[in-house]
């Protein structure tokens, strides 16, 4: 390690919207070498290699490759100098062949008009290299299963002579067989002297594969070292160590409730494996885990929105919803606070008072016409009731705060007395005073007989809100949580599905 | 081989077969089927319309709609209503004239999308009124003047052809004999489906088109030359619908700033490039699949001349033969299992 690093990063800053996403950070990665990026959920480590791999350009701070310094406008300026990216959210065209996609940008050509029977023997040997023999690559993508299309990423990215490899979760769809082939892909690489940058969630594949490690949290990059010089609960207790950011409402001491909701062994496609659960009436039941376990197809489920969903659901009697219809409108009812409220949770051209009937028109119609008299005193029982700060209800509702847009979403879901709240990351991108108003509205709400399935990337929030948290991972829930057992070693041991570290 | 080329072509396939179905009866129902005369009758009506629904499959393959297209090839019929005249040079140099109008006016277009990040829609719409005044500027009446010999070789056989300019020995050498009775519009669209589409879908712009309507995003981060397939794929939209309209001044040998003919053959197209299975969210389809479709959408027609159909109830069959045709290719939505996708 003591010649010069391949890629340096020096003092890079990024902001989103006013959101720091990186501060100030440092970092580097040596000729040769299989370098582990590790950090909670929003610790920086997408935009990091999204600034290295070009596509978002940092606001501050210089970056060298081999010593140079470079300035990527795009990712195939990035590419072009050997810095190749496989991304979490796949970068194959589904249309396209498999061949086709191996060799997208730079096909082999002859007279200027691509080669095919060139393209498809370049497929061939890449597949092979990557043990996918047995892929024809004259197969359209969107015909193959994640795992596959992963593989054949992999490849796109052995095809673009890389210096420096950059793997984003890139084996969370593989199967043991496929992991083992990358893990001995990665060797000869390493051989060859490429730099490969690691990014995965799954802590066993990190230390068999990586000689360094760099840790990162709130858009800063804390420690990097050797592997085996940190044990498994010092890299967690760097990967969380922050301050408190929120104050929650005091808890009710445990006490049984009668179930309102019982869900077992519900399946659904590649998300859902089997995910058992039982909410109680005025509880607050946190969901934890990694992004992308399940969380957000428990809830859809639970709403309605999915199709083809096995298992028991047992809601009060009736069982599972068959739409966002029939969910909000049956006995009990059930409300979802969207994961996105730009896209599903608002109109954001249509005015305050719009969006806050949209759920609940049954509620303010006589016969299916709209009555203005029941219209107002619906809209101001709702803002005041959030305590929404704003001009005017006939304002459009992108003219709000973040905050206070999210607070119209949830009154606009309140508008239609549920019983059950499914909450999809409620507090993401809102201000500390707003998300106290949240939490302390939450647990009045379950004081008054209203149940609470909470899912939230903070761990914080599930420790500070819930009466139970659950973790899943994979698609199952691998670890229950209750009253002082809720902390956040255990949450993230569970996250990161090793025995609970500390 | 031959399964996977299928299964991969389903929509395409469908309406391969469909329109032989079609056209195959048609023949069989006709008291002069299966001769030359009304091969090539037939094939003079389907050209424009199949030239159109190819210049709409370029923006629809990217998720977009040019509604200037059959604006464009008015245009162009009006330019060739002057330019298609005068000796063997002027009119070489006419024909080339009349092509690059329309090709201009597509690359304006895609100028348009690109550098003024218009939708489509709304700036085609715009293009297209323009397109139309100028040809109303160029002929306030109907008229102009097209080479008689030109406008009868095109508009017939390959022997009709060789017998008017004289070549291959009148049309009587040997090795002309078996192409002699195909209609030279089927030559004309085919010859440029052939040397034009093909080859385009085979560069990293052409693909680059397939993949913008695929999946943008992805596109984007595989490093491939957006504004460059945007601008190539109205370009040649614009180049196709000049080949419609300089077809079109053939076949007439006028020119004639059609406004209602202009906006029939736009919104036929879209019907076209649906019926060939090109996807209107993009991606999926073709050229050559929507010259299929806009076969299909003329045969239909075909039908009521031979059966005794009221003509005044002639729209609300070809309206209904539409839907029902469309309606297969919804079948996909079915298999969707997170319903918040149908909305994306």
């Amino acid at each position: 390690m003591t010649d010069a690093p391949i890629i340096a990063l020096r003092g890079i800053t990024k902001s989103y919207a006013g959101i720091r996403a990186l501060e100030g950070v440092d970092f580097a990665a040596h000729r040769g070498s299989v370098h582990g990026i590790l950090g909670e959920n929003g610790a920086g480590k997408s935009t990091l290699i999204k600034i290295i791999s070009g596509v978002v350009q940092p606001d501050a701070g210089e970056m060298r490759l081999d010593g140079q310094p470079v300035r990527f406008a795009s990712p195939s300026a990035a590419t072009a100098e050997g810095v190749v990216c496989m991304f979490q959210e796949l970068s194959l065209i589904p249309d396209l062949s498999v061949a086709d996609n191996i060799s997208i940008a730079a096909p082999p050509r002859r007279m200027g008009l691509i080669d095919r029977k060139a393209q498809l023997r370049r497929a061939e040997e890449l597949l092979a290299r990557v043990r996918c023999e047995d892929l024809d690559p004259r197969m359209m993508v969107r015909d193959l299963s994640l795992s596959r299309r992963q593989m054949v990423e992999i490849a796109k990215a052995l095809g673009r002579d890389p210096r420096v490899l950059i793997l984003d979760e890139a084996t969370s769809a593989l199967t043991a067989e496929d992991v083992q082939t990358v893990y001995d892909l990665l060797g000869r690489l390493k051989a060859e002297g490429v730099t490969v940058l690691f990014i995965s969630h799954r802590m066993n594949e990190v230390e068999a594969l990586c000689d360094r490690l760099s840790v990162f949290r709130n858009g800063r990059h804390i420690e990097t070292f050797a592997k085996g010089e940190r044990t498994d609960a010092e890299i967690v207790r760097l990967m969380i160590g922050r301050e408190v950011t929120a104050k929650y409402p005091p808890k009710p001491a445990p006490t049984a409730r009668p179930p309102v909701l019982k869900v077992e062994g519900m399946e659904w496609e590649d998300a859902l494996k089997g995910v058992s659960l039982t909410l109680g009436k005025g509880e607050i039941l946190g969901v934890g885990g990694l992004d992308g376990q399940g969380q957000k197809e428990l809830l859809l489920a639970l709403f309605g929105v999915l199709k083809g969903v096995r298992g028991r659901v047992d809601l009060g009697g009736r069982r599972l919803p068959s739409s966002p219809i029939a969910a909000k409108s049956g006995e009990p009812r059930v409300a979802l606070i969207p994961e996105d409220r730009k896209t599903e949770g608002l109109m954001l051209p249509l005015s305050i008072a719009d969006n806050l009937v949209t759920a609940a028109f049954d509620r303010i119609g006589r016969s299916g016409v709209i009555d203005p008299a029941r219209l107002e005193a619906a809209v101001k029982d709702g803002i005041a009731r959030l305590q929404i700060k704003l001009g005017h209800p006939s304002d459009p509702v992108r003219t709000l705060s973040g905050g206070n847009q999210q607070k119209v979403v949830i009154a606009k879901w309140l508008m239609t007395d549920p019983d059950i709240i499914l909450m999809n990351d409620p507090t993401r991108g809102i201000d500390v005073g707003t998300k106290q108003e949240i939490f302390r509205m939450m647990r009045d709400l379950a004081d008054g007989g209203k149940s609470i399935l909470f899912y939230s990337s903070d761990y914080a929030e599930l420790i500070g809100c819930a009466d139970r948290v659950l973790v899943l991972y994979d698609g199952r829930v691998v670890r229950e949580l209750e009253g002082d057992a809720i902390s956040e070693e255990a949450i993230v041991g569970a996250s990161l599905n090793i025995g609970t570290a500390a | 081989m031959m399964g996977r080329l299928i299964a991969q072509n389903r929509a395409f396939a469908g309406a391969l077969a469909l329109f032989a179905a079609l056209f195959v009866t048609y023949n069989l129902l006709h008291p002069r089927g299966f001769s030359s005369a009304v091969f090539v009758q037939n094939a003079n009506e389907a050209v424009a319309i199949a030239f159109v629904a190819m210049a709409q499959t370029v923006p629809v393959l990217m998720r977009g709609l040019d509604l200037s297209v059959g604006a464009v090839m008015t245009l162009s019929a009006c330019v060739a209503s002057y330019l298609l005249t005068g000796s063997g040079l002027e009119i070489s140099m006419g024909i080339l004239a009349v092509l690059a109008t329309g090709t201009a006016f597509g690359l304006m277009n895609g100028l348009i999308v690109v550098h003024g990040r218009l939708q489509p829609i709304i700036a085609t719409l715009a293009t297209g009124a323009i397109a139309i005044g100028l040809a109303l500027i160029l002929r306030p009446q109907p008229g102009g003047n097209v080479d008689g010999d030109l406008s009868w070789a095109m508009t017939n056989t390959v022997w009709d052809l060789a017998d008017t300019y004289g070549i291959a020995g009148g049309g009587e050498a040997w090795w002309i004999r078996p192409f002699a009775d195909i209609p030279m519009p089927l030559v004309l669209l085919f010859g440029v489906a052939l040397l034009v589409w093909l080859p385009f879908k085979r560069t990293v712009t052409g693909r680059t088109v397939y993949a913008i309507g695929s999946a943008e995003g992805a596109a984007y981060v595989s490093g491939l030359p957006i504004n460059r397939a945007k601008l190539a794929a109205f370009t040649l939209a614009g180049f196709f619908s000049a080949c419609a309209g300089l077809y079109l001044a053939l076949q007439t040998s006028t020119g004639n700033a059609d406004t209602v003919q202009a906006g029939a053959y736009t919104l036929n197209s879209i019907a076209a490039v649906v019926l060939g299975g090109t996807a209107l969210a993009g991606g999926i389809g073709g050229a050559i699949a929507s010259i299929i479709g806009a076969l299909i959408l003329r045969v239909i027609s075909f039908y009521f001349r031979i059966l005794d159909i009221e003509p005044l109830l002639q729209p609300l069959i070809e309206g209904l033969v539409l839907l029902l045709a469309v309606s297969a290719g919804a079948w996909r939505t079915f298999a969707v299992k997170n319903r918040l996708e149908l909305f994306r």
